[in-house]
C-alpha cells in the first residue's frame, strides 16, 4: 500500500477516535515518564557511585605535599608505599584484591564522574591523593583493614567506602522502585487503553475491513494502519515523556542543583540521551503488542 | 473454470445442510444466474468460492486450485482475482465515488498513477463520469451499485461473483445494472450472479442453476425462471 494512502487512513482514524487517542497519549506519557525518571535516578546513582563502587569496599588515602594528617610529613615516600603494600599483602585472605591508582589516574576519572560540573574547575591533579584499594572478602572485615593502617606514616586517611553513600543510595533505591512499580501500573493502564482504543476502532471500521478483505488486502495491510494509529499515539506519548525529561535535565539538574550542589556528580546529557531510546522502545514495543494481540483476536481472517 | 464437486456445506450453528451433494462446472466467460427459493443455499455457494466459508464435504476449485484447502496466507491472492458485489453495495459512506473505486486498487498496493489512469476509466464504463466527487449518499441506489460494481471490476478480476445486485432496486434500474453486468461478462469475465429477479433471469436467457434446500434441481442453457419443473 502507498504510505500516502496509510497515513491518511490513520490521520484519519486518530481523529475520529479523538478522546480516546488523547487518553492514550496522556497515559503513554505519564508511564514513561515515571520509568524515566526510574532510569534516571539508576543513573544518578551509578554517577555518584563513580568507578571504585562497586569493586572495593575500603580506599587507602596517601599522604599528598599538602596533606595535614598527623601521619603525613610531606608527599608519601616510596618506602612508605611499599610498607603499606607489604602490610595490606600480610592482611590476605581477609584483603582479597589490591589495586593502586595513582593521583593522575585518579584525576581523570574525577572528571569522568564530575563531566559538566564546575567542580572540575577549581579541582588541580594534586589535589587528588594516589590510594589503595581493597576488595574485602566480607565487607564487616573493615574493622580489620582500618585498625591495620590508620595511623601508619603515609597513610593520610582510611575510608569505608560504602558507609558515605551507602543511606543516600537507600532512598534513591526506594525511590526508583516506587517510580517503577507506579510505571508498571501505569503501563498496564495503557496496554488496557490500547486494547479498547484499538478495539472500538477496529468495530467502528469493520464495514471497510470487509471491503478490504473482499478485494483481496492482506492480513497484514488490513492490521497495519490499526496498529500505526496505536504506535502513533505511543510515539506522541513517549515524546511528551522525552521532552519532560530534557526539561528536567536543563531547568532542574543544570540550572539549580548543579550550580548548588557541587561536591555530588549529577548525571549528564549522556546518562540522560542514553533513556530516550528507552523511553520510545517501551512505548512503541507496549503499542505495538498490545494492539496486535487485540487484531489477533478482533479482526479474524 | 469453477468446478464444485460433491459439495456439501454443514454450518456449525444449523441443524440442516446449507447445501448437498453440489456438482457444477462454470466455464470461462460464462453467465451463470443462480435462483432458488429464500434459505436455498446461493449465498453459500458464493461464500464458498471466496473461502469466506470451507466446504464440509467434497472440493471447490478455481483453475483447478482447491479453494477449501487454500492455505490462510493465500485467501488474498485468490480474492485479487475474484470481484464481488452485494445487495447493499458495501461502499465506504465517507470516501467519494472516486475514491471508493480507487479502494480496490490501494489496499493492493497499486501506484498512484496506475490509479489515476484505471479509476476514470471504469467510472467511464459504469456510467458515473461527472459524478467522481458525490459521496455514496449523494447518489440514487443503481448509481451506488454501479459504484460497487467499478469496485469489484476495477482490478479486472476474472470471476465476478454478485450476490442479489439488483435486490434492492426498482426494475428499470436493474435492467441497467444487468447491461452493465452483460458487458463486463462481454469482456471475458466469468459470472456468477444469485438472484431472485425473474424478470431478469427471463429477459437474459442466460444459464439458469437452481437450487432448492441446498441441492441443484435445474441446470439449464438459455433457461427461464418460470420453465421449471415445479
Ligand atoms: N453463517 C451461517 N450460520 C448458520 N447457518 C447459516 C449461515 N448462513 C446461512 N445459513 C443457513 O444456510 C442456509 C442457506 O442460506 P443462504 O444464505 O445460502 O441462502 P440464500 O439462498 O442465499 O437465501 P437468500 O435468497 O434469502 O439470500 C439457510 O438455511 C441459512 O439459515
Ligand atoms: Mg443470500
Amino acid at each position: 500500500m502507498r504510505a500516502s494512502f496509510i497515513a491518511r487512513e490513520v490521520g484519519g482514524g486518530l481523529r475520529r477516535n479523538f478522546t480516546m487517542t488523547v487518553a492514550l497519549v496522556v497515559s503513554v506519557a505519564v508511564s514513561l515518564t515515571l520509568f524515566g525518571a526510574a532510569l534516571l535516578m539508576r543513573s544518578q546513582v551509578d554517577r555518584m557511585k563513580g568507578y571504585w563502587y562497586e569493586k572495593v569496599q575500603v580506599s587507602i588515602f596517601l599522604c599528598g605535599e599538602n596533606s595535614l594528617a598527623y601521619t603525613c610529613t610531606g608527599a608519601v615516600t616510596d618506602e612508605q608505599r611499599t610498607d603499606v603494600r607489604a602490610t595490606l599483602e600480610g592482611l590476605k585472605p581477609t584483603v582479597q584484591e589490591i589495586y593502586y591508582e595513582s593521583s593522575d589516574e585518579a584525576y581523570s576519572r574525577f572528571k569522568e564522574q564530575f563531566k559538566g560540573s564546575p567542580i572540575i574547575a577549581n579541582v588541580a591533579p594534586s589535589a587528588l591523593p594516589e590510594s589503595f584499594r581493597v576488595k574485602l572478602d566480607d565487607p564487616s572485615h573493615y574493622d580489620q583493614v582500618a585498625n591495620a593502617l590508620s595511623g601508619k606514616p603515609g597513610v593520610e586517611s582510611v575510608q569505608d567506602q560504602r558507609k558515605l553513600l551507602e543511606r543516600f543510595f537507600q532512598i534513591l533505591h526506594g525511590l526508583q522502585t516506587f517510580a517503577l512499580a507506579i510505571a508498571g501500573a501505569m503501563l498496564f493502564v495503557t496496554v488496557l487503553l490500547v486494547m479498547n482504543t484499538v478495539r472500538v476502532a477496529a468495530f467502528a471500521r469493520r464495514r471497510e475491513t470487509s471491503i478490504m478483505r473482499s478485494v483481496g488486502a492482506s492480513n497484514a495491510s488490513i492490521r497495519l494502519p490499526f496498529v500505526l494509529e496505536a504506535v502513533t499515539a505511543a510515539v506522541l506519548g513517549a515524546s511528551l515523556a522525552a521532552g519532560t525529561m530534557l526539561a528536567v535535565k536543563s531547568f532542574v539538574i543544570d540550572a539549580r542543583l548543579q550550580p548548588n550542589i557541587t561536591f555530588i556528580a549529577w548525571v549528564t546529557w549522556d546518562d540522560v540521551l542514553a533513556i530516550l531510546p528507552w523511553l520510545f522502545g517501551v512505548g512503541i514495543g507496549t503499542a505495538v503488542l498490545a494492539s496486535g494481540i487485540t487484531l489477533r483476536r478482533y479482526l479474524k481472517g | 473454470m469453477i468446478r464444485f464437486e460433491e459439495v456439501s456445506k454443514q454450518y456449525k450453528s444449523s441443524n440442516r445442510p446449507a447445501l448437498t451433494d453440489i456438482n457444477l462446472d462454470v466455464e470461462q466467460g460464462e453467465f451463470v444466474f443462480l435462483v432458488g427459493s429464500s434459505g436455498s443455499g446461493k449465498s453459500s455457494l458464493l461464500r464458498l468460492l471466496l473461502k469466506e466459508e470451507v466446504p464440509t464435504a467434497g472440493t471447490v476449485s478455481i483453475d483447478g486450485l482447491n479453494i477449501g484447502k487454500l492455505s490462510n496466507r493465500k485467501v488474498p491472492a485468490l480474492r485479487r482475482t475474484l470481484g464481488i458485489v452485494f445487495q447493499d453495495f458495501r461502499l465506504l459512506p465517507s470516501k467519494s465515488v472516486f475514491d471508493n473505486v480507487a479502494f480496490g486498487m490501494e489496499v493492493i498496493g497499486k501506484g498512484r498513477k496506475e490509479i489515476l489512469e484505471r479509476v476514470p476509466e471504469v467510472i467511464d464504463l459504469v456510467g458515473l463520469e461527472g459524478k467522481e466527487d458525490r459521496l455514496p449518499s449523494q447518489l440514487s441506489g443503481g448509481e451506488q451499485q454501479r459504484v460497487a460494481l467499478a469496485r469489484a471490476f476495477i482490478n479486472q478480476p476474472k470471476i465476478l461473483l454478485a450476490d442479489e445486485p439488483t435486490g434492492n432496486l426498482d426494475p428499470s434500474t436493474s435492467v441497467g445494472i444487468m447491461k452493465l453486468l452483460d458487458r463486463i461478462n462481454r469482456t471475458g469475465t466469468t459470472i456468477l450472479m444469485a438472484t431472485h429477479d425473474v424478470a431478469i433471469v427471463d429477459q437474459m436467457r442466460k444459464r439458469i442453476v437452481q437450487l432448492e434446500h441446498g441441492t441443484i434441481i435445474r441446470d439449464q442453457q438459455r433457461g427461464m425462471y418460470g420453465h421449471t419443473g415445479h
